[in-house]
């Protein structure tokens, strides 16, 4: 059984006369321990398939299952615990809260988890160490540059200990140096044993990844292959930055 | 995943009981914030709850002033009996009317149980003079030794008139304060109380000994003004301006009860019959009089100008009044030329009065606080629009609904709260205000009753307020809050 089932998976929006199909018949199974990237040009339909994958939206038409839950079933306060629990989101911008520390910005999901402070502050100083940011506990997001925003906001989708983490272009908003940094990082919880699934429209981010699936206009493209999407010569040259 | 730790509802309880020294916080500091928007919001509450409890103490105030007067008078067991002009189908009869006499008080004494006591009472318009000064009393009146307890006066020195004087119909008389400070002056200008026992008055001209004083009438309010005076350092004393201050105060409205007390004079009723009887007022007191001619009208009994009697109690009151009625119209030949007043009329006046100024003073408050609680939906809304992102965020990483709704709704009750203690503080000083221009001299009394009320009201609206916002906010589409950048 995949930690991820997805099934005939479909989303319309309807703008007026319109019907905008942002996910069209997908189906999909995301395997405990892999590392994935779903990539597809701006618009294909990527961040609504992550948004309905991380239980933060549901689908028109389809069914998933993910640890063994039919999330289609669950109701509105299960979604939120499954999300608190199971769930980590890192996003293209970063989206920390700006009025709190980084401290308390990482312990954000253990409050809704109802651990205990003194369990909390423990644990949110591990997770930022396992990203190398503990010395800016104490900052502002503000405060801090865009590659460390994003490491405390990967720190924080870390804490609660997910079955899985899903980032959308996480390297977006990241100069390539600072987003190289941040791959590495990623890397390095995917060999550790983490699920986590990679958004982005940028093949050669994507070719860090041991498995690929292309969305084109809300579909899985049918043929996946590096020669398609020119990945490989880039994986010729061994993606140097990592 | 069978029985697996998702969702359990006890658990979740105490997720969201834990969460609530932290939601608490996190409003604290999101007020803290807007430090300035904040005070504005909470600008009607406090208007709101100072204006609530300044409001029922100002009332709680008159109304102690009033009963503290009620009581002065006699209390509620007090009927007067007043001559009045006939009812228009006796109009004819009005030669035959013999008025209220003496007789009355031996018939109602005599036939009316449920009336305890009776007090006739002879009104004369008098002057007196002495020591060169002259004096108009509001009151001066012949009367029986019960008279002292039917008006709740007490004699501080000397005696009051004994049933012997009003046998004897002997010339004398028991003053109060207001005479003595008329004709030989107050303590306050004199330096020394003085008691003018033995001296001799003249009242309207014959000549009077002063038997007994009676005690200095004050309200509470007054008599801790002038305490007050008496520890203020000697200059201010020297400089008379206490003195002036008293004179002054003394014939405000709301001591007037006081002042009337201590502008009455008591001769024995037989005294004045036998040496004033054709000055002799017949009509109410406080209106104007009319000396009756022929002595003694058409029976020749002694006439008097009213009759106080009180009755066995005030829940008999409307029996007793049947009782006396029915014994006067015989006395009166069918002839209704009197009629009763009570101090019920009074009583309820102030409850009137209490009562729509409690409703009045609670309508200005509850619109206060109405618009204040607009205000704090109109700020709550404007902050959830600015904390879109910080929702959706909130939401991604595990926020509930009830979560968001907890967490808006602890920030408005947060505000109003701190409005409510801040309109508390601001109560006192605002009572202090409105003491200082208040229409009577009545101090305000602020209750403890009126503070937890006050206080209870303004949790309520922020409640109120903060549930259409939350209700809102919890349920923002956690997508929309984070694609928008
Ligand atoms: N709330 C919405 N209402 C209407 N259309 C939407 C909405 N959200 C997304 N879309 C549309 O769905 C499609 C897929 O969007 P998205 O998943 O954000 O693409 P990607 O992340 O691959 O750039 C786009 O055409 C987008 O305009
Ligand atoms: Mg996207």
């Amino acid at each position: 059984m995949a930690l991820v089932e997805l099934r005939n998976v479909s989303k319309i929006y309807r703008l007026g006369e319109e019907e905008i199909r942002a996910l069209d018949d997908v189906s999909l199974d995301i395997e405990e321990g892999e590392f994935i990237s779903i990539i597809g040009p701006s618009g294909s339909g990527k961040s609504t398939l992550m948004h309905i994958l991380g239980c933060l939206d549901s689908p028109t038409q389809g069914t998933i299952k993910l640890d063994g839950v039919m999330i289609q079933n669950a109701g509105a306060r299960e979604l939120a615990a499954i999300r608190n629990r199971k769930i980590g989101f890192v996003f293209q911008f970063f989206n920390l809260l700006p009025k709190l520390n980084v401290l308390q910005n990482v312990e954000l999901p253990m409050i809704y988890s109802g651990i205990s402070g003194k369990e909390r502050h423990r644990r949110a100083l591990e997770a930022l160490e396992s990203v190398d940011l503990a010395n800016r506990a104490r900052h502002r997001p503000s405060q801090l540059s865009g590659g460390q925003q994003q490491r405390a906001a990967i720190a924080r989708a870390l804490v609660n200990n997910p079955r899985i983490i899903f980032a959308d272009e996480p390297t977006g908003n990241l100069d390539s140096h600072t987003g190289d940094a941040i791959l590495q990082l990623f890397r390095k919880l995917s060999q550790a044993g983490r699920t986590i699934v990679l958004v982005t429209h940028d093949p050669e981010i994507a070719a860090v990844t041991p498995r690929r699936i292309e969305i084109r206009d809300g579909k899985v493209a049918t043929r996946v292959d590096l020669t398609l999407a020119g990945l490989d010569r880039v994986a010729a040259k061994g993606a140097p930055a990592l | 995943m069978k029985g697996g730790p998702v969702l359990r509802a006890p658990e979740e309880l105490r997720h969201t009981y834990a969460q609530l020294g932290i939601t608490l916080l996190a409003g604290m500091r999101e007020i803290w914030a807007h430090k300035f928007r904040s005070l504005l919001t909470m600008l009607g509450i406090i208007l709101g709850v100072s204006s609530l409890v300044a409001m029922s103490a100002l009332v709680a105030g008159m109304e102690k002033g009033a009963k503290e007067s009620l009581v002065a008078i006699g209390g509620l067991e007090k009927v007067r009996v007043e001559p009045q002009d006939l009812p228009v189908e006796q109009r004819h009869l009005t030669d035959q009317a013999v008025g209220i006499t003496i007789n009355d008080v031996y018939a109602l004494d005599h036939s009316a149980p449920l009336i305890r006591k009776l007090s006739p009472e002879m009104r004369l318009p008098a002057t007196l003079s002495a020591n060169g000064k002259t004096y108009r009393p509001w009151v001066c009146v012949g009367v029986w030794p019960v008279a002292l307890e039917m008006s709740e006066h007490t004699i501080a020195h000397g005696r009051m008139i004994t049933e012997l004087d009003d046998e004897l119909a002997r010339n004398v008389c028991v003053i109060g304060t207001a005479t003595r400070d008329e004709l030989w002056g107050a303590p306050e200008k004199v330096g020394r109380e003085i008691i003018p026992l033995g001296e001799t008055v003249y009242i309207n001209g014959v000549p009077f000994t002063i038997v007994g004083m009676f005690q200095h009438y004050e309200s509470e309010q007054e008599r801790k003004a002038r305490e007050l005076a008496k520890l203020q350092p000697e200059p201010a004393q020297q400089q008379g301006g206490v003195a002036r201050d008293r004179g002054r105060g003394g014939r405000r409205r709301g001591n007037f009860v006081f002042y009337l007390k201590n502008s009455t004079v008591y001769l024995p009723l037989n005294t004045v019959w036998m040496k004033f009887r054709s000055g002799v007022a017949l009509t109410g007191f406080g209106s104007s009089f009319q000396p009756v001619g022929g002595a003694g009208g058409a029976t020749g009994d002694p006439r008097l100008s009213s009759l106080e009697v009180k009755i066995a109690s005030v829940d008999l009151l409307p029996e007793a009044l049947q009782q006396a009625r029915n014994v006067l119209m015989s006395t009166h030949k069918g002839i209704e030329d009197f009629t009763f007043r009570t101090q019920e009329d009074w009583a309820e006046q102030i409850a009137i009065f209490v009562r729509n100024a409690r409703l009045s003073g609670g309508l200005i408050a509850g619109i206060s606080l109405l618009v204040g609680g607009i205000g704090i939906m109109n700020i709550m809304l404007a902050s959830i629009s600015e904390r879109v992102r910080e929702i959706g965020i909130r939401k991604s990483v595990g926020a509930a609904t009830v979560d968001i709704f907890v967490q808006i709704l602890v920030e408005s009750v947060v505000i109003a709260v701190l409005g409510g203690l801040a309109g508390l503080a601001t109560s006192f000083a605002l009572v202090n205000l409105i003491s200082s221009f208040s229409p009577t001299e009545n101090a305000p009394i602020v209750q403890v009753g009126s503070l937890l009320v006050a206080f209870s009201f303004s949790v309520v609206v922020g409640v109120l307020a903060g549930i259409f916002p939350a209700v809102k906010a919890a349920r923002l589409n956690p997508i929309q809050a984070l694609r928008y950048e």
